[in-house]
Formats: C-alpha cells, sequence, structure tokens
C-alpha cells in the first residue's frame, strides 16, 4: 500500500465492502428509492386519494394492479412516506396491514386488526353475533374520548385477491361496506397482480367497491431502464470516501454506455421490464467485486446474465445416468409415436429393450427392477408425472405417465451430455431418419 | 479461497473437508456475502440427489458460526413445528413458547418481527429448509410467504431451499417472489473417484483403494450417479476385493486378477443390495459363505412367498385371464379342441399390445373356467377355493374392483409380474407361457 493511501481512513478493502453493504441493502429490496422511476401520475393520484381520507375523513377505496414486481408496494409505500410527513397525519392517522399469504381466513386478519388498532384490551372477552358487530365496534372504540370525530383508519391489505377466496368474502364485504357508509372514515388500499380481481368478487361485494384501480402497468423505455441501472448501481455523495466513490461511480457510468452491456441489457428488457429481475441481475454482479478487483467490469455482469437464463432442466437432464438418459428418449419415441398420449412403464422398458437388443452395442441389458429403478428416479424428479395419482390399485408398471419435457429440451440435453455414447444419439435421432 | 469477512483457516479446512465443491462454497459466500451485509431473501439450490446440497450449506453454516436453523421438511411435518425450530433457534425458548397452540403463519411473521424489533439481525440470520419440494404439500401459502419473509418482517434473513426439483415445478399460479436459482452440478466419473477414494482402508494403500473404485464405477456408473449410494456399495464390497490379497493369492498390482474376481460379485450386487431386495446385513452375510449358496439370491425375492398348491394355479388363471382376450380362451383352454392353431385368431395390431398395457379385470366365473381347465381333473372343486381367491386379494396379488357396488359381480386383476407367474409355474410344473397369447 501506498503512503497516500494510509492517510485516509478507509482501505480500499473497507471500501469495497461498505460499498457491497449499501448496493446489497438496495438490491435486495429493502430500501425505498428516493423517487418512483416512470409512475409520477399514479404517484400523484394514489396520494390524492389518501390525502382525502387522513386529511378531509373522506372513506374510500381503491385497488393497485400491476404484475409481479411492478412496483405497487413501493409505489403505496412512497406515497405513505409523503403523507406521513404531515403533522397532523401522522398524529391521526391509523394503519392496518394485511397481507393475503398471511391472514389465510377473516378470523385470523380481525384478530391481526385488533391487534394493530391495540384493541386487544378494549375487546377483551366480548362475544360477537357476527364479523360486522365485530368491526363496528372496533371502529367506534377508536372514537375515543372527547374527539367526536374518528381517526381516519388506512386498510392495506397485499395480495388483495387471496381475500376473496375467504368464506362468504366476509371481511371484504365490511370493510368495503364500511367505506361506503359514514360510519368512520376509512380508506381500503388493495394491491393485487390479478388483472382480472374484480371477476373475483361476489355481487354484494363488487357493488360496494368504488371501482378506482391504479394500473402500473406503463412499460418504461429503455433508455429510463438504463438510467435505472446506472441510478442504481451508483454510491451516494455521502459515501466517507470520495475518491473511491468517485472512481466507482465514473466506472459505473461507462460500464452502462459498453456496447455488450447494452445489448445484455436489452436482452433482459426484452424479457422482462420489471425492476425486481433487473435488481436480482445487479445483485449477481455486484456480489462479485471483491478487494482484488474493486469496481464493476463488464464481466461480472455477463456472468451474472448467464446464471440468470440458466435452464433448470437442462442442467439437471446433465446428471442424469446412462440407463435414465436411454428412458427418457424411449418416451419421447413413444411420444412421437403415440402423439403424446400417456403410456406406461412397461411400454418404455418395452422401447428401451428394443433398442438394446437391435442398435446398441454400449449399453448392456439390466433387469427389469434395475430399470424400474431408474424410472422412479426421473419420477423422483418430477421428469415423468402420473396421469392420474388417485388411480389407486393399478400395479407400478402400469400406471399411465407422461413425460414433462419437450421434444427440444430432450434433444438439447442429449447434445450437451457428456460422452454421450454415439449409439445412444443415433436412437433419439432414429425416429427422423 | 478467500472471502471477506471470515476467518481464512476456517475457509481452507472447509475446503480440504469439500473437495469437487470449491467454486459452490465460494459461489455461496459470495451470495451471503459478509454476516453483516444484506443476503438475497431466498435463494433456491438445486442439484441431483447426493450433489452435496445439504452437506455443503450445513458445514458452510456450522463451521463459520453463522445464526441458521436447519429443517428438513421431510421430518418436520407441520408449518407448527417449522416455526417453532425458526423462533428457538434465533430468539430463544421463550419466544418459540409464545407461539399460540396451533400458529398461523400470521402468528409466526408477528413473533418474528416482535422478536426481531427487539434483537436486530447484526448478522444475516438463515433458514435452511432441506428437501424443499415438501413445502408445496403443506399449507398453500407457506413457500410463497417465505420466499418474500425478508419483506414480510423487515429484518435481515435468508430464506435457502435445498431441492433436488426444478423450480419450475415450484412456482404458483399467480406467481411469488422469484429466488435466486443456484445449481449444484452432478460430479462426474473424476470427482467420484476422487472424493469416494477418501474413504480409503487404512491397511490397504490409497492407489490400490482408487482402482478398486474405479472397477466398481465402471459397473454402476451407467446406472447410478448417486454419491451417497456409491460410497455405501463401495464400503459393502470391500472385503470381497480384497479377499485375493488376504489369502495371498493376489498381489496389490495384480489388478486384473483382483477385477476378474470382484466384477461379478458387483453385477450381483446391482441385482440386490442395490435394489434393496436384500439387506446390506444379508448381503455381508452371504458374502461370508458363498460357497454353500451357489445360486444367487435376490430378484428372486418375491418367488419366496409359499402359497398353497391351488392357490399357485389359481393365480396362474388370474394371470392369464388377465393377460389373454377373452374371445382366444376356447383356443386355449377347450380340450376336445387338439392342437392350438394360432393363424384363425391372430390379429396383428393386438399382438404384444396385452403385456404393454397391463392386466384387464374379469369375472369371477371366467377365471374358474380356467382354472379348473389348467388344474385338469387333479382337483374336485371346493368351497375353500372361493376363501383362497380372498386370501389372495388380502396378499394383493390379485385385485378386485368394484366390490362397493352390490349389482355387479365383482371383477378381478391379477396384480403380480411375469416373472412371478414363471417361477410360481415352474414349482407346479406348468408352462404358462404356452398359454399366452402375446406369446404365441
Ligand atoms: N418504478 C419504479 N421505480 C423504482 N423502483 C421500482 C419501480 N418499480 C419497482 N421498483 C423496485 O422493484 C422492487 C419490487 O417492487 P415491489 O416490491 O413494490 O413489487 P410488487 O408490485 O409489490 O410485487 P409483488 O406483486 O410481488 O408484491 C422494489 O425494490 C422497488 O423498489
Ligand atoms: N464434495 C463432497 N465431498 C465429500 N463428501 C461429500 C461431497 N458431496 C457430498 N458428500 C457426501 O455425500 C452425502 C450426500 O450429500 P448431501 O449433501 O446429503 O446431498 P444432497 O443434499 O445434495 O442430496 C453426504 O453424506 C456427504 O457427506
Ligand atoms: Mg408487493
Ligand atoms: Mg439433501
Amino acid at each position: 500500500m501506498t503512503s497516500k493511501r494510509k492517510s485516509t481512513a478507509l482501505t480500499e478493502a473497507q471500501c469495497v465492502s461498505l460499498a457491497q453493504k449499501i448496493l446489497r441493502e438496495r438490491l435486495c429490496q429493502q430500501r425505498l428509492p428516493e423517487q418512483p422511476v416512470g409512475l409520477e401520475s399514479q404517484y400523484r393520484h394514489l396520494l390524492e386519494l389518501l390525502k382525502r381520507t387522513a386529511v378531509h375523513g373522506e372513506s374510500n377505496s381503491v385497488l393497485i394492479v400491476g404484475p409481479r414486481g411492478a412496483g405497487k408496494t413501493m409505489l403505496l409505500g412512497c406515497v405513505l412516506r409523503e403523507l406521513m410527513n404531515l403533522k397532523e397525519v401522522l398524529k391521526n392517522v391509523l394503519q392496518v396491514e394485511l397481507n393475503g399469504l398471511l391472514q389465510t381466513d377473516d378470523k385470523i386478519a380481525l384478530k391481526e386488526i385488533t391487534r394493530q388498532l391495540h384493541l386487544e384490551n378494549v375487546v377483551g372477552d366480548k362475544v360477537f353475533g357476527s364479523f360486522a358487530e365485530n368491526l363496528a365496534f372496533l371502529l367506534e372504540a377508536l372514537k375515543s374520548g372527547d374527539k367526536s370525530r374518528s381517526r381516519p383508519v388506512l386498510f392495506i391489505l397485499d395480495e388483495f385477491d387471496l381475500f376473496a377466496h375467504h368464506k362468504n368474502q366476509t371481511l371484504l364485504y365490511n370493510l368495503l361496506d364500511v367505506s361506503q357508509s359514514a360510519q368512520a372514515p376509512v380508506a381500503v388500499v388493495g394491491l393485487t397482480c390479478r388483472l382480472d380481481v374484480l371477476e373475483l368478487l361476489e355481487k354484494r361485494v363488487k357493488s360496494r367497491f368504488s371501482h378506482r384501480q391504479i394500473h402500473l402497468l406503463n412499460p418504461l423505455s429503455f433508455t429510463q431502464y438504463v438510467e435505472a441501472v446506472g441510478s442504481q448501481l451508483s454510491l451516494p455523495q455521502d459515501f466517507p470516501h470520495p475518491k473511491f466513490c468517485d472512481e466507482w461511480n465514473r466506472s459505473v457510468t461507462k460500464l452502462c454506455e459498453d456496447k455488450s452491456v447494452e445489448e445484455l441489457l436489452r436482452r433482459q428488457f426484452n424479457s422482462s421490464k420489471d425492476f425486481r429481475s433487473l435488481y436480482m441481475l445487479l445483485f449477481l454482479a455486484v456480489i462479485r467485486v471483491s478487494p482484488s478487483h474493486s469496481t464493476l467490469r463488464e464481466s461480472d455482469l455477463l456472468e451474472a446474465s448467464r446464471l440468470i437464463s440458466a435452464d433448470s432442466k437442462a442442467n439437471i437432464l446433465h446428471g442424469l445416468s446412462v440407463l435414465e438418459l436411454c428412458l427418457i428418449i424411449a418416451m419421447k419415441h413413444l411420444n412421437d409415436t403415440y402423439d403424446g398420449e400417456p403410456f406406461n412403464f412397461q411400454m418404455v422398458h418395452n422401447e428401451f429393450t428394443k433398442f438394446i437388443q437391435r442398435k446398441s452395442h454400449t449399453i448392456h441389458k439390466f433387469e427389469k427392477p434395475v430399470v424400474m429403478k431408474a424410472f422412479e428416479h426421473l419420477v423422483e424428479l418430477e421428469m415423468v408425472r402420473a396421469v392420474d395419482s388417485a388411480t389407486g390399485k393399478v400395479q407400478r408398471e402400469y400406471q399411465l405417465m407422461r413425460l414433462m419435457l419437450e421434444h427440444g429440451q430432450v434433444m438439447e440435453a442429449l447434445q450437451k451430455y457428456p460422452q454421450c455414447p454415439t449409439d445412444v444419439k443415433q436412437w433419439a435421432l432414429s425416429a427422423f431418419a | 479461497m478467500q472471502c471477506a469477512g471470515y476467518p481464512e483457516d476456517k475457509l481452507r479446512s472447509l475446503a480440504d473437508r469439500l473437495p469437487c465443491r470449491e467454486t459452490q462454497v465460494t459461489t455461496l459466500l459470495s451470495l451471503m456475502g459478509e454476516p453483516d451485509q444484506y443476503s438475497y431473501p431466498s435463494i433456491f439450490i438445486y442439484g441431483h440427489r447426493a450433489t452435496g446440497k445439504s452437506h455443503v450449506v450445513f458445514s458452510v453454516m456450522k463451521d463459520l458460526e453463522l445464526p441458521y436453523t436447519f429443517v428438513d421438511c421431510v421430518e418436520c411435518v407441520s408449518p407448527a413445528l417449522l416455526f417453532h425450530r425458526v423462533l428457538l433457534a434465533f430468539f430463544g425458548p421463550d419466544a418459540a413458547a409464545s407461539l399460540p397452540r396451533c400458529p398461523s403463519l400470521s402468528d409466526f411473521v408477528r413473533l418474528y418481527k416482535q422478536m426481531s424489533s427487539k434483537t436486530p439481525a447484526t448478522q444475516t440470520r438463515f433458514i435452511i429448509l432441506d428437501r424443499a419440494e415438501r413445502t408445496r404439500d403443506m399449507d398453500f401459502s407457506l413457500l410463497p410467504a417465505l420466499l418474500r419473509l425478508q419483506e414480510l418482517v423487515s429484518d435481515n434473513v435468508t430464506v435457502i431451499l435445498l431441492s433436488q426439483v426444478v423450480w419450475e415445478k415450484f412456482r404458483p399460479n399467480t406467481g411469488c417472489f422469484e429466488p435466486l436459482l443456484f445449481h449444484f452440478p452432478d460430479y462426474n466419473k473424476a470427482d467420484l473417484v476422487q472424493i469416494l477414494s477418501r474413504d480409503h482402508h487404512p491397511s490397504y494403500t490409497p492407489e490400490l483403494y482408487a482402482s478398486y473404485i474405479n472397477i466398481l464405477l465402471g459397473v454402476f456408473f451407467s446406472v447410478c450417479r448417486d454419491l451417497r449410494e456409491l460410497r455405501h456399495l463401495a464400503a459393502l464390497n470391500f472385503p470381497k476385493f480384497c479377499e485375493p490379497l488376504e489369502k495371498g493369492e493376489a498381489k496389490e498390482s495384480d489388478i486384473h486378477k483382483l477385477w476378474r474376481n470382484i466384477e461379478p460379485h458387483l453385477q450381483r450386487a446391482m441385482q440386490t443390495v442395490y435394489l434393496r431386495e436384500v439387506s446390506s446385513m444379508q448381503w455381508k452375510e452371504q458374502q461370508m459363505d458363498e460357497k454353500e449358496t451357489t445360486t444367487p439370491r435376490g430378484l428372486s425375492a418375491h418367488a419366496h412367498i409359499e402359497l398353497p398348491y391351488y392357490s399357485k394355479f389359481l393365480l396362474i388363471a388370474a394371470y392369464l385371464a388377465s393377460f389373454n382376450p377373452a374371445r382366444t380362451d376356447r383356443r386355449f383352454f377347450l380340450k376336445s379342441h387338439g392342437k392350438i392353431k394360432k393363424t384363425n385368431f391372430l390379429k396383428k395390431h393386438e399382438k404384444t399390445s396385452n403385456h404393454l398395457l397391463g392386466p384387464k379385470p374379469f369375472p369371477l366365473d371366467r377365471l374358474l373356467a380356467i382354472f379348473y381347465s389348467v388344474v385338469d381333473s387333479r382337483v374336485a372343486p371346493t368351497a375353500s377355493i372361493f376363501s383362497q381367491i380372498m386370501s389372495l386379494v388380502s396378499l394383493q396379488l390379485l385385485t378386485q374392483i368394484g366390490h362397493d357396488d352390490q349389482l355387479d359381480a365383482p371383477k378381478y386383476k391379477c396384480a403380480v409380474s411375469m416373472d412371478f407367474i414363471l417361477a410360481i409355474s415352474r414349482t407346479v410344473n406348468f408352462d404358462a407361457v404356452k398359454y399366452l397369447y402375446d406369446f404365441l
């Protein structure tokens, strides 16, 4: 190390470690962005709606709809961040956050609502006749003491569509009902990735919904996408080692201008535009940085992209034994001959035996149980699946099965298979000859 | 192997203990990052059986003393158990005890959040789910929730899933948080030799053991690449390999001689221990007193079922009824018909298909007709025939179909293999093949 470097507080290794820490946290999606990219109108719309409840005490309901990773949760988070900056809101507004993955039925959901409103003690051992009564009681209880006006409550329902599967849609019905009556100022915000979510709602539930929807469908332009890459990878200005920070950020800028990187990003962009898959790519690139190469290089991104686009099925096919591979080929032939009709083990074994007897000189004959064991391994790997698992008493060898691989996948696997015997290869191709 | 944030000596001992997995260990460590950094919310590690997934992940966690829970989803039969294990490992018995009796995911996440806000993670906490394909059979939302646990509890936690099934088979219809996919490639032959050779016997040279492993792989590699299974087979058959050496019939350098001695033995092992037809104990015993029992056992395990004389014929008759078309019965079983002429009733496309499609159901009277015909006049029919049929059903050699339906007479199917029937036929001097339409 040179004496110049010693004078600064951080060593190179410490800088790399700190940069990793910052970027990892960002790319693991634990931080809200400063500003959502390309969602300005949606942002304003949602903020406006929630303000009306939080500030003016109007009830409302809204659905945020968009594919996975489109930024629904993030958008709401950013809006709430701004909303809670208003002093009167922070003191007054209550939030209830539910998630369809966690509150899997309405009883659990109601318990969670009670807890989040800090009303467990108020409710105590009271028994309620109905869900509606219980909810009404909770909202009433919020009108504490002297205040005649209730405090506004924001109900946030992530994975909204899952609540529609609850019995009678009781929770949805009651929440939306309250949002339409003047009982108390509530806003119901649903987040979902299902575009057809309204069709899941019962008529009485649907009629109580405001039909306000905010769609996060407008795709980013590629320029915005590349800009996002640059900003996501950049280190903040307050990084404790300005020189390292400058060098890093300059290398990121250079990277974004690189032709092969652009090509790679365009491929990624064309396969999915959402930020989440982009973050996964960037994460895989960032973790390759180490003290021995302390800036992000083009090769890091290329390697990350290679990892992401790996074909899992091909990877698994690569590790099959020759016997198992032969069975896959036999099944492929059966599929070709019988037009994709299901087959049983006996037929596969028959095809395989024909091959051994007529064409093969490298593969030996195996006892049937040995072949069966190989076949069952394929079943375990879920490459082969029983057509109807409920048939019960059928002998194993006659159970109808289907191959869960495409023709092309099998042929490709064959090309990549290490030291594939040529007679096996020829057998696989033979149907076309 | 070098990785910032972890003690170098521990990394070195890890590398020593995990041959052929250096790349995987390095990648895993870089995915995990330094202990205090965030790791990706969920990582899905897949690869064939015994490619060291559990072994590598477990060793890394244990040696580097990271906060982790390792849960095998086959042992962990309910989500409640899983929640308990996780809370216990990270927050101690009090936290685990505060789970309600039938905890929901909601309870789990709430408690986790509550505890972690008191003691936020200073190092990434890892939840490892081995044989994760089983989580799909539990609560439908368990897997999607675990995949985004980091978001749900907003703490530094990473869920690592291990499975031999590819990720595509896990993804729910409406999608979920996509984990990072990480493949553990299969070991090639050279890798297997390197790993297995480490188990060499103290009283023989490593070279000898390595050449033994090469011979073993020569027999088994095209059938099985499962390291665990191969290691077991290697240990089991090594004494036999050494026999010529013990007896002074061969020297360590006589590899060819040793090969000639062990090769047929290994072939036999493939048909027996490998298929679990005999237990490892039995196999060892057989090795000891091989001179007496010259016929190789195994495969024949089924044939050891002793059946009464007439039951054997009943079973044979059932097999014939299951695999012959009913319209051919006259030709086979009518005494007056004399010699069987096959040409008259052969339909080309039907040929061979019966044994491919499996047994067809038949009514009782057809079974009895065939039975009396094949048994010849050697037996006077009694009521005991029916009870013998029932006991064949209870032994699951016959399957009864449609017994719930009182209106229909019961039908049966034969549920044993051809090999089994041939073995039985031999014991009663009956040539079953002559009576099978498929083999005319
Ligand atoms: N327009 C955007 N600008 C900046 N960041 C974005 C944008 N869209 C998405 N992101 C980022 O992408 C990640 C995923 O977003 P988010 O978690 O909000 O998705 P989601 O729509 O809630 O997905 P899911 O349906 O799976 O819950 C977040 O880290 C978020 O910060
Ligand atoms: N590279 C290796 N070196 C030494 N032993 C290994 C190696 N890989 C796997 N094993 C051993 O093989 C067995 C199976 O490995 P395991 O991790 O359970 O496989 P998986 O979880 O992939 O099915 C373990 O007992 C382990 O000790
Ligand atoms: Mg979300
Ligand atoms: Mg394992």
